[in-house]
């Protein structure tokens, strides 16, 4: 063992993704001793036990790392606030899944513990990839939690549309990460570094072709993961085929994670050609702005349309990324909060709808939603309107945040766009409103199969919680936005 | 005080909305008793208010965010005490005649209606630009709800057209209060005014108020909203939530001087078409409230042209209009929806003769009608006087259009009060087609006894108010 010197592991920094995996393993191997009765409570309270805890750990650490940042296990990791903010959302993500999924598992007992610990993988894997600080890590990371829920999207083995939903998002989900393993080469080929700052360091002597190429195709990589246009063609189908539990916590924490990193890289390992990113991220974003607006004026399916609504919410998502200020990063991380929140409450709303239909929801599925169920109504349009931008939801405040980032750049075209995005989307999440409450289900025929469902009460938590973040994030935005602005503060910006 | 006024009626439409009801009754006498609280408070504010002071009063400030410096701040002056005024009395009325009409889901219903009445309170009582937008936004929500679940049979048309319109106009405003807010660090309404000289970002606020009010050519929404939504709904949908428009103006026109300076002519051309063009089409209309709806339209490009004036007598006429057409078009409103719950039509070809054995609607209808019409000594007179007054400064060929329009005014009313009330009786007109009752009489007639104090003292209004 010459020339290896062991790094030190500062363990406690890895203690989110620590609790992750060990609940994973739990999950995976107690849930073969349990009798059957017992798999399905216990995977899930376990779950979201290590869910909690790996948010708590995330939330002490945020709070003891008001000191500079620094870089742990041999540099390949970081320990920093925007790390631990973006794993507490995830964890927070996570927890409101499990609580969509409890009555879903019903009928799928035999995977029950292995769809825990998958979601518990899934979340350890984006916990460490939003740390990562070298494009290794960044690679093992997107793999790990990419390969959780490729598994997860296929998890109902026994529906087509779920088995279809995984090939397609393997498929397509590995043309990403090679085409980000292939950008990372060639920055690694031309500045000979893979940490992130080094490669800042390296930018000078860096054979421009290549250093310029290998950006762009990272930066093509991680869009595939944001699911922005036009790199977004897996989404509407793998959104739509998945478990309705497992797209909201996709829609959620993959773009979480997947936006955090995308702010790290660039800013940290790229600041130099911050000109370049910047009107390439622009160009993205009006992109999936144009792209998933349009697209989803024409869905009738419920879940495809929120798909769509996902890929244009990566375009506001990404205005405040590319506009590379200080204002812009704190918009992003603002908006993620409410966005996650309110799409995680959103699909689990679809995921009643579909339980109580036992089909897809359309917009004829949902006639009648929102007076048969006055809680789930209220909330899916407290979603819906929140989307748009309207308040009472903490997302009125981010839009207004991206679009204030926007202008304050001198960007205000930028802005312009989001706002005729906007306008175009008012047409179908109002229309979801209007399916809920303007037309009643003996007017289209729906009957629900079966009668009532019993009444779901972790459902009902996770809504009701999602609820709760996306008020409370408008009404108390002024803390919200601090802890926003520690988290990335020490990120250098070049505006 | 001025936060009590906006959450009593959000309050309550939160009571309203979780009590489980056992009858519609309970729900609506809460309901009623939450408007007409306000209104008591209302009264109470105003008798305290100190109008000799031209700063915003009963003021609440909270810092919301302070890296952009927006902040919690509401108050009120002595312009808007009188907005808030009508929205408390036209929300009262319309309340009480959601209830007496007996819609379904009560609760739910006269919820949605506290609810807009508290953002339109908040509109008008924000002295913060992202305060203002979000109460503008949140008045958005339920008028959408209220149109789509209780409208006529085209309401999915309409409100989606109507939703799509008014949130065009209001985005563009969002972009230009960002502008305008970082470019002056802070998103008061008040204190150091400094305005900007940004046709763009003025260009902005115009099109969420040209499209809410609505000016000429932006008024593509009105008709359908206006006929589809129930008559109570359009009654503070054309009473009120236009006034929230014109009050918008009010607020940005002394922030760009110049801007206005500039663009003044081609805005007053524009609501000067529409105040001809909406009098026409009001005369030409084939049913009572398209008659009502296009008069709306027309009253409210005659305020814009008074707002546009720019100077004293133009905008104090302008607010005396607001109030006005506020309490007039709310009672036409409700007026005409008696009348199409008693011939289920509101066709004036099958209408007619109904002021026969009718005495009370026939005098509460042309009471309402001639004041409408802004005969002299009426409130509407003074109004549109002073607006004349304040336009002629600017060319007397403003002035020309104005009278014009008055004529037209008086050729659309008298068409309707007689179409409705005389000729032959009409074949939709049962003969067992009841007066007024007294619960209609106890909603329409508070409106139009304030136009009849108004119209004997409208210096109530026009002497208590700051504006220049």
């Amino acid at each position: 063992m010459t020339g290896f010197e062991r790094p030190t592991i500062d363990w406690a920094a890895l203690s989110p993704e620590l609790i992750l995996l060990g609940g994973a393993s739990v999950c995976l191997v107690l849930a073969l001793f349990l009798p059957w009765g017992w798999r399905r409570p216990f995977c899930a309270a376990a779950a979201a036990l290590c869910f909690l805890g790996a948010g708590a750990a995330a939330i002490a650490l945020f709070t003891a790392d008001a000191e500079a940042p620094q870089g742990i296990v041999a540099n390949a990791l970081r320990r920093d606030r925007l790390a631990e903010l973006a794993q507490i959302l995830i964890a927070g993500s996570g927890l409101l899944a499990v609580g969509a999924s409890l009555g879903w598992e019903r009928d799928e007992r035999t995977r029950v513990g292995e769809y825990y610990a998958l979601l518990l993988s899934a979340a350890a894997g984006m916990a460490f990839f939003v740390a990562a600080s070298n494009l290794m890590t960044l690679f093992l990371g997107l793999e790990w939690f990419s390969i959780s829920l490729y598994i997860l999207c296929a998890i109902a083995v026994a529906q087509l549309p779920s088995l279809e939903a995984g090939l397609k998002y393997l498929i397509v989900g590995s043309f990403g990460s090679a085409i980000l393993l292939f950008g990372s080469a060639f920055v690694y080929g031309s500045t000979g570094a893979l940490g992130f700052e080094e490669i800042a360091t390296g930018a000078d002597e860096a054979d421009r072709l290549f250093f310029v190429a290998g950006l762009a195709l990272i930066i093509v990589g991680l869009a595939f993961k944001t699911s922005a246009a036009p790199f977004h063609q897996w989404t509407p189908d793998v959104y739509q085929g998945a478990p309705t539990p497992v797209t909201a916590l996709m829609s959620a924490a993959t773009k979480i994670a997947a936006l955090v990193l995308t702010l790290r890289l660039l800013l940290t390992a790229f600041p130099g050609e911050e000109r370049l990113w910047t009107i390439a991220l622009a160009v993205i974003a009006c992109v999936s702005l144009a792209w998933g607006n349009v697209a989803a004026l024409v869905q009738t399916d419920v879940k495809r349309l929120l798909a769509y609504s996902s890929i244009s919410h990566a375009g506001f998502l990404l205005i405040p990324i590319a506009v590379g200020t200080q204002l812009g990063a704190r918009a992003l991380l603002f908006y993620l909060v409410s966005y996650a929140a309110m799409s995680i409450g959103a699909f689990a709303i679809v995921a009643a709808r579909e339980r109580e239909l036992a089909r897809p929801v359309d917009f004829d599925g949902l006639a009648g939603l929102g007076w048969e169920r006055p809680g789930l109504g209220l909330a899916m349009s407290l979603f819906m309107f929140g989307f748009i931008g309207l308040p009472p939801a903490g997302l009125f405040l981010g839009k207004f945040y991206a679009f204030s980032a926007a202008v304050d750049r001198g960007w205000a075209w930028l802005a312009i766009v989001g706002a005729i995005a906007t306008v175009v989307s008012i047409y179908y999440y109002a229309g979801v409103v209007g399916a809920m409450y303007f037309r009643h289900p003996v007017e289209v025929r729906t009957v629900p199969a079966g009668g009532s469902p019993p009444r779901d009460l972790g459902l009902s938590a996770a809504v009701a919680a999602a609820v709760v973040v996306t008020i409370g994030s408008f009404v108390l935005a002024g803390p919200l936005l601090d802890v926003a602005r520690d988290s990335v503060d020490f990120l250098g910006f070049p505006h | 005080m001025t936060t009590v006024l906006i959450l009593l009626p959000i309050g309550g439409a939160l009571w309203v909305w979780i009590t489980p009801w056992r009858t519609a009754r309970g729900a609506g006498g809460l309901a009623l008793f939450i408007a007409l609280a306000e209104l008591a408070l209302w009264i109470g504010t105003a008798v305290d208010l100190d109008f000799a002071d031209q700063n915003p009063q009963f003021e609440t400030q909270q810092t919301w965010f302070a890296d952009l410096g927006v902040s919690y701040h509401v108050g009120l002056t002595t312009v808007t005490v009188w907005l808030v005024g009508m929205t408390a009395l036209v929300s009262a009325a319309a309340i009480g005649y959601g209830f007496w009409a007996g819609r379904d889901r009560t609760a739910a219903y006269l919820g949605l209606f506290l609810f807009l009445e508290g953002a339109t309170v908040g509109v008008f009582a924000a002295r913060d630009l992202l305060l203002f937008y979000v109460f503008w936004e949140a008045m958005m929500i339920p008028l959408y709800v209220l149109i789509g679940v209780w409208g006529g049979a085209g309401r999915l048309a309409a409100t989606i057209k109507f939703v799509v319109y008014t949130l065009a106009g209001s985005l563009l405003m969002l972009v230009s209060i960002i502008a305008l807010g970082l470019s002056r660090g802070n998103f008061s309404i008040d204190g150091a005014a400094s305005g900007s000289e940004s046709t763009w970002i003025f260009l902005g606020f115009l099109a969420a108020f040209a499209v809410k009010a609505p000016i000429f050519p932006f008024h593509g929404w009105l008709p359908d909203a206006y006929r589809e939504a129930p008559a109570e709904v359009t009654a503070v949908l054309s009473g009120v939530i236009s006034k929230a428009a014109a009050y918008g103006l009010l607020l940005v026109i002394p922030l760009f001087p110049g801007v206005v300076a500039d663009w003044r002519v081609a805005i007053l051309v524009l609501a000067s078409i529409g105040l001809v063009y909406g009098s026409l089409l009001a005369f030409r209309a084939p049913d009572v409230r398209g008659v009502v709806a296009y008069s709306s339209f027309a009253q409210m490009n005659l305020i814009v042209i008074g707002l546009f004036a720019v100077n004293e007598s133009g905008q104090t006429g302008a607010l005396l209009q607001m109030v006005n057409h506020a309490l007039i078009s709310a009672a036409l409103f409700l007026l005409a929806g008696a009348i199409e719950r008693r011939t289920a039509t509101g066709q004036l070809g099958l209408l007619g003769g109904m002021a026969r054995g009718r005495p009370i609607l026939a005098t509460v209808l042309v009471t309402t009608g001639v004041i409408a019409l802004a005969v002299p000594g009426s409130s509407a007179f003074a109004a549109e006087f002073l607006i004349l007054n304040g336009i002629f400064t600017r060319g007397w060929g403003w002035a020309v259009v104005g009278a014009v329009a008055i004529v037209l005014a008086a050729m659309y009313i008298l068409r309707l009060i007689s179409a409705v009330l005389h000729e032959d009786i009409g074949t939709a007109v049962p003969a067992a087609a009841l007066d007024l009752r007294p619960a209609e009489v106890g909603i329409v007639l508070p409106l139009v006894v304030v136009l009849l104090v108004l119209s004997f003292w409208p210096a109530a209004i026009t002497d208590h108010s700051f504006l220049f």
